[in-house]
């Protein structure tokens, strides 16, 4: 039997991959079988229902002590461009907000200056003035932060954020876990022991999180793996993920321009196929169409993936400037996009609740 | 059932338009890209993906028909109207060659006020340097027996001995008549796009075929078109490669009334289609420069084996606001990436080099 036919038959006997089947998939040439794979086991777990939901997003600083070098949002402080946003001010941008956002996703820089009550204060702001809507907010590596700037532990920092009106946590911030490649992009940042620790107690805290993986500069297929796996091993011991979304790498505006090439659609899509397989104890995997254009986000639905995330940049910003009704329109192209590739748009809220299937 | 239509690609038979329509309806995404590759491979059982370095030069904008998917055509007399003299076209693909291409594509409008005399000169002048000189659609071949009087026949010969070997597969946009009337009333019908094909093979100039998708056509018209190409092809076997892109909808009337363009997976399932249907056709281009990397990247595996060309100058989809930029570097990094060992070809599809 082929590598793959017996990759197939441990999937459909909910067998777990190893090490050896992942590395076997990155470098096979057989894109179409993993998808066929990958898909088998998206049905199993959500069938023919594909998730969307329409979140705001705020990132409240660019300001940022880490200056990773791949990034290319943060600023020093005296640039031109260079913004924080007060508590006020982001309720008035969300009071800006179209009917039925059901999730505000905050991220931002870890601020050289701002104490531990300034986060405090925005969440409770948010909660006052929108009751209903989800706050999935801050990554671990801002936990982290918080944690240095307030000198209280993990532990005491999420508690005082949960009583704020902390529904959930991003995922972002987790890179690739390898020691070798934070050394070499971002120095400055949490190592994946505290990152995979930060996980471990929101999860224990009742405070469910998500992971990503960002992929498609210099990490090797075995990073990519081991990274999987540790996400897996976590997921195991302290359930708490909701979904996994793998990011790829746009080299423009940072230092390696020019000198890495943007990730090809066939390595993305074998890297989300890859991510369903290992992250089994998962039970959503997003095909993040903003970071993936919605030509290849559309297709990773055939490889995996059972959610699309629904987060419309340029359709917010057409809002604000007074459009009459670009959510509905997002809406519309959502559903079209998920129908068109073959499967059943439902849209969700934070959690995964449905809140209308578009049959 | 459609796992029966499955079955008989599987074991490489032939399909009917019925089933042809099935499988473009209700046939599975990734199953159909599956099908295709096993069609590909059984016919180029390396994994070489070819392109070519060429320039696609308009000699002149003017055109009267005016069809209304149609972003390049310009009146007689409107301020960007435009038509080249013979030298400063020989003078454009010149400088081409020194940019490294092989092949000059030369399409135009339907300009009657140009002279048979022209499009003769033109190639006998390009001949004499070492450019391939691809050239000329059916409804060009058409214009000019109209204005020299001469039969369809006679033009061929005479373009013949003027040096035409090949020539491009366009203005067949979708090759049924219920399409035809309504996007492109004015321009030569089905029957007589196929009909100067067929002439064009038996002359011994090898053509390509086309396909203009994503408007108002329906799942019918697209197998009605391969259909209708893959009849002539069983005729005279001079089809080189099929060749689909999709229709966009920038600055021009058709645009307006379409409301969505086509996706990725639409694109995707057309070429597996066209794969698998065109079952006498060599080979399949994925048109990148129409979708741009990642599709036409992805389309390697759905039975595309030809990555289509470089197009170092192409104005007619830059007038509908897209321009797919990339350089013979990219294209085999990219085709690389894919799992391909890349090759330049010719025109003929005999390869120059491997990367």
């Amino acid at each position: 039997m082929d590598k793959l036919a017996a990759i197939r038959e441990k999937v459909e006997s909910s067998e777990p991959l190893d090490f050896e089947d992942a590395k076997y998939i990155l470098q096979s040439n057989e894109l179409l079988q993993i998808g066929e794979i990958a898909r088998s086991l998206k049905i199993k777990k959500s069938g023919k229902k594909v998730y969307f939901v329409f979140n705001k997003h705020i990132n409240y600083t660019n300001l940022c002590v880490s200056k990773c070098k791949f990034c290319a949002f943060y600023r020093n402080g005296d640039e031109p461009d260079a913004y924080t946003m007060e508590p006020e001010q982001i309720v008035q941008e969300l009071s800006k907000m179209p009917e039925g956002i059901r999730e505000v996703h905050i991220v931002g820089g870890l601020h050289p200056t701002k104490p531990f009550s300034y986060y405090i204060e925005m969440l409770k702001a948010i909660k006052t003035n929108f009751p209903n809507v989800n706050i999935k907010a801050f990554t671990a590596v801002e936990i982290d932060y918080f944690s240095k700037i307030s000198g209280l532990g993990y532990k005491e920092v999420l508690i005082e954020l949960k009583k704020a009106g902390l529904d959930s946590m991003p995922g972002g911030g987790a890179e690739v876990f390898s020691d070798r490649v934070r050394k070499k992009l971002y120095p400055n940042k949490i190592g994946q022991e505290k990152w995979l620790e930060i996980h471990a107690i929101a999860h224990t805290l009742g405070i469910p999180t998500n992971a990503t993986l960002l992929f498609g500069h210099i990490e090797s297929d075995e990073e990519i793996i081991s990274h999987l796996f540790k996400l897996r091993e976590l997921q195991e011991k302290y359930p708490g993920f909701l979904c996994f979304i793998p990011l790829s790498f746009h080299p423009e505006n940072t230092p390696f321009e020019g000198k890495i090439e943007k990730v090809d659609a066939v390595r993305e899509l074998k890297v989300l196929a890859l991510s369903r397989l290992i992250l089994d104890n998962f039970p959503h995997i997003k095909a993040y169409w903003v970071m993936l254009s919605p030509k290849v986000g559309q297709i990773g639905l055939h490889f995996g993936a059972d959610d699309i995330d629904g987060t419309i940049g340029e359709e917010r910003v057409t809002h604000a400037a007074g459009a009459k009704s670009p959510l509905g329109l997002a809406k519309e192209s959502i559903i079209n996009l998920i129908k068109n590739a073959g499967f059943v748009p439902v849209e969700r809220d934070a959690l995964y609740n449905e809140i209308e299937v578009f049959n | 059932m459609i796992e029966q239509i499955y079955e008989k690609v599987f074991n490489f038979e032939r399909i009917n338009k019925d089933e042809g329509r099935r499988l473009l309806k209700e046939g599975d995404f990734l199953t159909l890209g599956k099908l295709a590759n096993r069609v590909r491979f059984k016919k180029h059982p390396e994994r070489i993906v070819t392109f070519i370095l060429d320039t696609n030069i308009n000699y002149t904008n003017i055109c009267y028909v005016g069809c209304s998917f149609c972003a390049f055509y310009r009146k007689q007399g409107e301020p960007d109207a435009f038509t080249l003299s013979v030298s400063e076209l020989k003078e454009k693909i010149m400088e081409a060659q020194r940019m490294g291409i092989t092949t000059a594509l030369i399409q135009g409008g339907l300009n009657p006020e140009l002279p048979y005399g022209y499009y003769l000169d033109m190639v006998r002048e390009l001949k004499k340097s070492s450019v391939h000189v691809h050239a000329f659609s059916p409804p060009e071949i058409d214009l000019m027996s109209k204005i020299s009087r001469k039969t369809v026949d006679e033009v061929f010969k005479d373009l013949k001995e003027a040096g035409l070997t090949t020539m491009p597969g366009g203005g067949a946009e979708i090759l049924s008549e219920r399409v035809r009337k309504k996007i492109s009333p004015k321009k030569i019908s089905t029957d007589r796009w196929l009909e100067i094909m067929e002439k064009a093979h038996k002359h011994g100039i090898k053509t390509t075929a086309t396909m203009m998708f994503g408007h108002i056509e329906k799942e019918e018209d697209i197998i009605e078109h391969l259909d209708r190409v893959r009849s002539v092809q069983d005729k005279t076997g001079g089809f080189t490669a099929f060749i689909a892109w999709d229709f966009k909808r920038e600055n021009n009337e058709l645009g307006k009334t379409v409301k969505n363009g086509i996706t990725g997976i639409d694109y995707l399932k057309i070429v597996a289609i066209a794969r698998i249907y065109l079952d006498n056709f060599d080979n399949i281009q994925a048109s990148w420069a129409s979708q741009g990397k990642d599709i036409g990247e992805l389309a390697l595996h759905f039975g595309a084996n030809d990555m289509g060309s470089m197009l170092i100058e192409e104005n007619v989809m830059k007038e509908a606001g897209f321009r797919a930029e990339a350089s013979v570097d990219e294209i085999a990094s990219l085709i690389k990436k894919a799992g391909f060992t890349p090759a330049l070809r010719t025109t003929d599809y005999k390869v120059i080099k491997y990367f």
